[in-house]
């Protein structure tokens, strides 16, 4: 099939594949994509995305900046509604949700913003708070207990003073991990990072890679990465799809995906500089 | 290619194509500005009716609007009071200088009273308040904006507008007649102190004419005025910060256009509220 011109309506729904049954919860797969479109003015920006994402796994979506990654992930969390079709979480279709439904769905999720995305009106306590207080009538102490200890698996709790101080106040490193304790305090079943290691330096970008792979194998947490660092991908990601033009070209384990000759992957590979262009060897 | 630009059977241009295509370029520009002015009172309608409705729907959150009316209100005391003060000075010199004409200087209370009351307190209040606590609004969901706090909102199922533009309207509406108020007393103290100790105005003709001359009605209407300003400088401050899009120098615009449409809507509201409230209390004559 031709990819879709910028300014052709997609179409009204795209059935799910043939054989599957995307109405029922799957032990494996947690949200399942189909024919996802969505324009903005003469901007056709998803062209009919397919995407699962693996319950339990790091799932890393990757692409060249303006390809609909960001997009991608805000329909995910149900930020922008699609042109047409579908998203399936835990076997339920959530685009037709109203504004109730989304919200309540929105308690399984727990998103991690490129630039941590912190209250600057907060510190770092209210900040990490936050959804527990919108969300329960809990006690000061319990409150505090539970961000306490996440600053602890964090490795915040080291820090002098952090409790008290103000997001510009925190390292870069620092401003992300709050972002993580504070997507993690309600426990979520799905981890959605935008770009979590972009502006950081090399060493900040290995430690928050270390900070996503040990969130998703101590929380057991669905983990969704949208990111253009190639290193990063390879080095946490247990599934890793691309996106081009709008649609996923590829997807499957990272040794899959390495071995991909479509020409976009391969570019995007070889220029990050994780294999020796042409030949397939890894650097 | 569309009909207009093909050509006929005999090859010459498509004339009345052509002629189409120019009169629906003009029907499209004189349309535009007409739909730029509907889109823009209809996005500022749906604004204050989606804020109004937050007001009474749960979560209530009571320190939210607190810390509003402390920002608006007693942040502005100070501003508020100075430019009150001396508003009702320059007033009384003015007022002085015209009645001396006509010997009439005992009137000059009963002439600050009424101005102040009704124009001068409600209208001074909401230009100082558009310029700081207006502008301050602007700047402050600008920057929400495009560092995706509000965003984040969303993401733990937080309406955004109740959670920052319900107690933002309402604080201002709340705190703009209070701060009227203010703006009246500490006016007609500096009208008095101009009056009496400058002018050696006679005391007692002048809290005579003020009291004969202006009625609790004026302090109505000067406070329902500015009530009403108090919608439309937060709900223009809170639009214009809520739908920045792009980086800071966007948000500066922001905070410009804010200010700007803030001082505009007063002014423009203040002369058909002042119709309105003549024709339902005349002057007393």
């Amino acid at each position: 099939m031709n990819p879709p011109r910028a300014n052709e309506p997609p179409p009204a729904a795209v059935p799910a594949m043939p054989g599957e049954n995307l109405a029922q919860r799957d032990e494996r797969w947690q949200i399942r994509v189909r024919g996802l479109h969505k324009t903005f003015g003469p901007q056709h920006v998803l062209r009919g995305i397919d995407l699962d994402i693996e319950r339990g796994r790091t799932n890393i979506i990757i692409g060249g900046s303006g390809q609909g990654k960001s997009v991608l992930m805000k329909h995910l969390m149900g930020l922008l509604k699609p042109d047409a079709g579908q998203i399936w979480v835990d076997g339920q279709d959530v685009v037709p949700f109203n504004d109730l439904e989304m919200a309540r769905l929105r308690r399984k999720y727990g998103m991690v913003f490129q630039y941590a995305a912190l209250f600057d009106s907060m510190n770092v306590v209210e900040n990490i708070a936050f959804p527990l207080i919108e969300r329960y009538k809990l006690t000061r102490a319990e409150i505090m207990e539970r961000v306490r200890d996440l600053l602890r698996r964090l490795d915040l709790a080291d820090v002098a003073g952090i409790e008290q101080k103000f997001p510009p106040e925190l390292s870069g490193g620092q401003r992300k991990r709050v972002g993580l304790a504070r997507a993690l305090i309600d426990r979520p079943e799905i981890l959605l990072y935008d770009e979590p290691t972009t502006g950081l330096d090399p060493i900040a970008t290995k430690n928050v890679d270390e900070m996503i792979r040990r969130t998703a194998d101590e929380f057991g947490v669905t983990s969704v990465v949208i990111s253009h660092d190639m290193a990063s991908t390879f080095r946490i990601g247990d599934r890793i799809s691309m996106l081009d033009k709008g649609r996923i070209i590829v997807s499957g384990p990272p040794d899959e995906v390495l071995q991909s000759r479509l020409p976009a992957l391969r570019e995007f590979v070889e220029t990050s500089g994780l294999v020796a262009p042409e030949t397939g060897v890894e650097a | 290619m569309t009909s207009a630009s093909s050509a006929d059977t005999s090859g010459r241009p498509n004339q009345p194509s052509r002629l189409a295509e120019i009169l629906a370029a003009l029907r499209d520009a004189a349309v535009a500005p007409v739909k730029v002015v509907l889109s823009y009172f209809g996005e500022h309608s749906i604004l204050l009716g989606k804020s109004m409705a937050g007001l009474f729907r749960p979560p209530f959150r009571l320190r939210l609007f607190l810390e509003q009316m402390q920002f608006v209100g007693v942040g502005s005391l100070p501003i508020i009071m100075l430019v009150g003060f001396f508003s009702g000075a320059v007033s009384a010199q003015q007022a002085i200088s015209a009645l001396r004409i006509f010997n009439q200087e005992r009137f000059v209370g009963a002439t600050v009273g009424i101005s102040l009351a009704q124009e001068l307190a409600p209208v001074f209040t909401g230009l100082m308040i558009t310029a700081r606590a207006g502008s301050g609004m602007a700047t402050e969901l600008g920057s929400m904006r495009i560092t995706e706090q509000i965003d984040a909102l969303t993401t733990f199922a937080v309406d955004p507008i109740q959670y920052l533009v319900t107690p933002r309207v309402i604080a201002t509406i709340l705190m703009m007649p209070i701060m009227t108020m203010v703006f009246n007393i500490v006016g007609l103290t500096g009208a008095y102190l101009y009056s009496i100790v400058l002018e050696h105005i006679d005391l007692g003709q002048f809290i005579e004419q003020f009291t004969y001359w202006t009625d609790p009605k004026d302090y109505v209407i000067g406070a329902t005025k500015a009530a009403v300003f108090g919608v439309t400088l937060s709900v223009a401050s809170c639009y214009q910060g809520f739908n920045v899009r792009g980086g800071a120098k966007e948000v500066g615009l922001a905070t410009t256009r804010a200010v700007v449409a803030g001082s505009v809507s007063i002014l423009c509201t203040d002369y058909f509220l002042i119709d309105v409230f003549h024709i339902l209390w005349p002057y007393k004559s």
